[in-house]
């Protein structure tokens, strides 16, 4: 007999009442601005931000996330997963259509989800999907060939974008598909215009299948690379958000606007960390106790208040500490030189050794700044560390994943559910030469994987918190990566702006209850 | 004007154009870094799997000199193949961005030609006096500057002490439902600061090359002849002598187009320009092949046909020339 997890009707939906505030108006254009240039539009694909903003907008998914990790109906009114956890049920709302007019079908959710596993490169999201049934056009049973407790996070809208399988599934590949740059969806927003690597209009869909929604009538992400250019774009008022700041400098700037707000809310499942990765089958970094004395010699809230200014915060584990599985009791590594130097000697490096650390081309204040502080404070403990400045991305992706390094910088997202962001980078099964953000410190413990898979399977959210405590603990001894700070996102945005979307997923979530006050 | 003169010309910039596209193919691909491990970072990681089958993709597992081969033989169909990085034909990109590029290029030249000439022509009145000594210093100043440098400080002018000019960008968003002259008027106003960054260094040049070849020009026998026949000093400066002292400038005017493009790649930058300069500056941290390869061929054959255009200007301008091929 299933065991009804999760029943909530369409009434939940639309009782989501809208906060208390000021009057809202209906149409009006929003304007983001970003820095990131998206390869393309369909994040059923491709991952990251650039792409997921105009994606959910266009898309709708199965499910979509509120502020305190709790999934809501979207295109699925209600879900159940049954007792032993190896069937999820959708079961879709009626009246959906894709901005042609088809109709939103079971059979488009099935497809969506089989192209995702297939084609995007989180393949951990979907891996358990042995086959998806579609008994009738509103229901979708996904049979898991195990438990799969990270599946309801994946079927969000950065995620799991539902695509029209009548344009989709015509042979063409998926990673390619024409359609990706003129993508037809269901979600609250229809393209209008897409001109690579400078903006993305976005007309309202006066069918979305949520009434009332969307409030504007238009969305303009404009893509202003120079994040100077950016900041006084939104000082003039000619850009109205601009997400996924990072720069201690830029967010103190436009705290001081008058007609803005900056917020650090709405990057929970982003969970974005900046750390510095060894590379264990290094001879000079194999023994744990160096990476130990490193970790003992650098202070990270140093890194946090000194060097950004007090706008990030520091991070001590490979969880971020938003998630629900942080591990509170993990050691931070306070600074203590003595016990860095002792643990240098005992390594057989009393008499110090060199290490070169690389940093992945990007925010210098995040990267080269930390990396130049690095250099600075390992002297203490006798390690000569030389900087290796990569001149841009492919350069240093090609020496991280083909494992030619020593120490790199790095920042690398949890995506939610550890099982989607997390896993990958510890996993001795990961170990993958010259691909990037795999397992590339090569560490490999039979302990921790067993942990992973065991909280991969878990249903009950205590016993996998407490599989991902353990697996905490032991990372933090083994040190295969000294994790440094959450990288600082802030949104700022226009005041009048009301319903900003400062969930889990941040602007990766439909702007269908964005409006400007009256 | 000869025919064989023009042909002769067309080929040569055929052949020129040629050997860019062998040097740059040759050359992009020396630089470190894998295309497809760009196209997975891009992705936000990837498989060994979908690795291989980005190279299978887009060719990259043949070898060198075959892939070269298979490239010319696109070209030569008029196909420059699609953008790694946007899964988009180059020639789409290029479309999108080759206007703006010719609108800031166009605008800077003849920016720099008008107000340079005029600059030279006034200081070349009085050799000694506070207009030439001016011109010499702007000169030197204007070439020495790196043209970067200059865009950020009207950035920073424009952008909080005198905000006169939009600092970025092409268009308001705000306006795309306006009417068409105020489109037109909006891109006018961008225009202005990523223009003048451009023409400022040429602007230099033109005006101290004008001046010397102005002073060289009213030295001569036929200007003290109109002089003395009593014509009045504006058409001695601007119909006699300017005349003959612009054969220097349309040369250097010509010769300076490449330079121009190249400069645009830096001023489009720094001021957000949807032009092929970024397209082509971020397409090579991408490793896109593909579209770096398009957009320089662009470039190749605008500099070609200017110099070509410029020749043949000249020799409108020198009837000398015209008997020669």
């Amino acid at each position: 007999m299933n065991r009804l997890t999760h029943v909530l009707g369409a009434l939940a939906l639309c009782a989501t009442a809208l906060p208390a505030g000021p009057a809202l108006a209906e149409g009006g254009t929003l304007v983001i601005a970003s820095t990131q240039v998206p390869r393309h539009l369909n994040g059923s694909v491709q991952s990251g931000i650039a792409t997921a903003v105009p994606s959910t907008q266009i898309f709708a998914s199965p499910l979509r996330y509120d502020e305190t990790w709790e999934p809501q109906p979207y295109l699925a009114e209600s879900w159940e997963v049954s007792e032993d956890g190896l069937t999820v049920t959708l079961n879709l709302v009626e009246g959906a259509t894709f901005h042609d007019g088809e109709a939103v079908e079971a059979e488009d959710v099935a497809f969506s989800i089989m192209n995702t596993k297939q084609n995007h490169p989180f393949q951990s999201m979907f891996a358990p999907v042995e086959s998806i049934d579609t008994p009738d056009t509103r229901t979708v049973v996904i049979n898991l060939s195990q438990p799969h407790p990270a599946l309801l996070l994946a079927l969000s809208p950065a995620l799991a974008p539902v695509l029209p399988k009548h344009i989709f599934d015509d042979g063409q590949d998926p990673k390619s598909h024409p359609a990706n740059s003129a993508p037809v969806g269901s979600g609250p927003f229809m393209l209008e215009e897409f001109t690579p690597g400078e903006a993305i209009v976005l007309k309202k869909n006066p069918n979305f299948f949520i009434e009332g929604r969307p409030m504007l009538d238009e969305i303009i992400i404009r893509i202003i690379q120079d994040p100077s250019a950016l900041l006084i774009a939104m000082e003039n008022g000619e850009a109205d958000i601009y997400p996924f700041m990072a720069g201690s400098q830029e967010i103190r700037r436009l705290e001081g606007a008058d007609h803005l707000a900056v917020t650090p809310e709405g990057y929970a499942a982003v969970g974005p960390i900046n750390w510095l990765a060894f590379n264990t089958a290094s001879e000079k970094l194999a023994d744990v106790r160096v990476r130990q004395a490193i970790a003992y010699a650098v202070d990270r809230d140093f890194i946090t208040r000194a060097l950004h200014r007090g706008v990030s915060a520091p991070q001590r584990s490979p969880i971020i500490e938003g998630s629900p599985f942080f591990d509170e009791s993990i050691p931070a590594y306070d600074v203590d030189l003595d016990k860095a130097n002792a643990l240098m000697a005992e390594a057989g490096f009393g008499d110090g050794m060199e290490l070169t650390v690389d940093y992945i081309p990007g925010p210098k204040e995040q990267q080269q700044t930390v990396a130049e502080y690095l250099k600075s404070q390992l002297k203490k403990i006798g390690i000569e560390v030389t900087v290796r400045a990569a001149p841009d991305f492919p350069t240093w992706a090609g020496r991280v994943g083909g494992h030619d390094f020593e120490m790199t910088m790095d920042v690398v997202f949890n995506w939610g559910d550890p099982v989607i962001g997390v896993h990958r980078t510890y996993l001795c099964s990961n170990i993958r030469q010259g691909v990037i953000w795999s397992n590339t410190q090569q560490y490999c413990n039979e302990k921790v994987d067993e942990l992973l898979n065991a909280a991969a399977v878990e249903l009950d959210p205590a016993k996998r918190a407490a599989l991902y405590a353990e697996f905490q603990q032991i990372v933090a001894t083994d040190m295969p990566i000294y994790w440094i700070n959450a990288l600082p996102y802030h949104t700022a945005y226009d005041k009048r702006l009301q319903n900003v979307p400062t969930g889990i997923w941040g602007t990766m979530h439909p702007m269908d209850m964005v409006s400007w006050s009256e | 004007m000869g025919s064989g003169f023009l042909l002769r010309r067309i080929g040569y910039g055929l052949l020129l154009m040629l050997g860019v596209v062998v040097l740059n193919f040759l050359l992009i691909r020396l630089a470190p870094g894998d295309p497809a491990v760009v196209i997975a970072g891009e992705m936000g990681g990837a498989t060994e799997e979908m690795l291989a089958s980005i190279r299978e993709e887009y060719g990259l597992n043949e070898p060198l000199l075959v892939q070269l081969g298979i490239y010319i033989g696109n070209v030569l169909r008029g196909d420059l193949g699609e953008s790694f990085f946007f899964n988009q034909p180059v020639a789409h990109l290029i479309a999108l961005r080759i206007g703006p590029t010719i609108l800031l290029v166009v605008t800077a030249q003849l920016l720099s030609i008008f107000l340079g000439v005029l600059l030279g022509v006034l200081a070349a009145r009085r050799p000694n006096g506070v207009m030439s000594a001016f011109v010499s210093v702007f000169a030197t100043i204007g070439y020495a500057v790196p043209v970067f440098w200059t865009g950020i400080m009207l950035i920073i002018l424009f952008a909080s002490v005198l905000p006169v000019f939009p600092v970025e960008g092409m268009t308001s968003v705000r306006l795309r439902d306006a009417a068409w002259y105020v489109q037109w008027l909006d891109v006018a106003h961008h225009l202005v600061l990523p223009a003048f960054t451009l023409a400022i260094i040429y602007l230099a040049q033109y005006a101290r090359l004008s001046r010397a070849s102005m002073l060289e020009v009213l030295g001569s026998d036929y200007i003290r002849t109109a002089r003395a026949k009593g014509a009045r000093e504006r058409t001695v400066l601007f119909r006699h002598a300017l005349r003959n002292a612009a054969l220097p400038i349309l040369t250097v005017a010509g010769l300076q187009f490449g330079n121009l493009i190249s400069g645009a790649l830096l001023v489009e930058t720094v001021f957000n320009w949807p032009g092929m300069g970024r397209l082509a500056f971020d397409s090579i941290l991408r490793r896109d092949y593909p579209t770096i390869m398009g957009v320089l061929f662009f470039a190749s054959a605008m500099v070609v046909i200017a110099n070509i255009l410029t020749d043949w200007s000249y020799r409108l301008a020198d009837p000398r020339l015209r008997g020669r091929t």
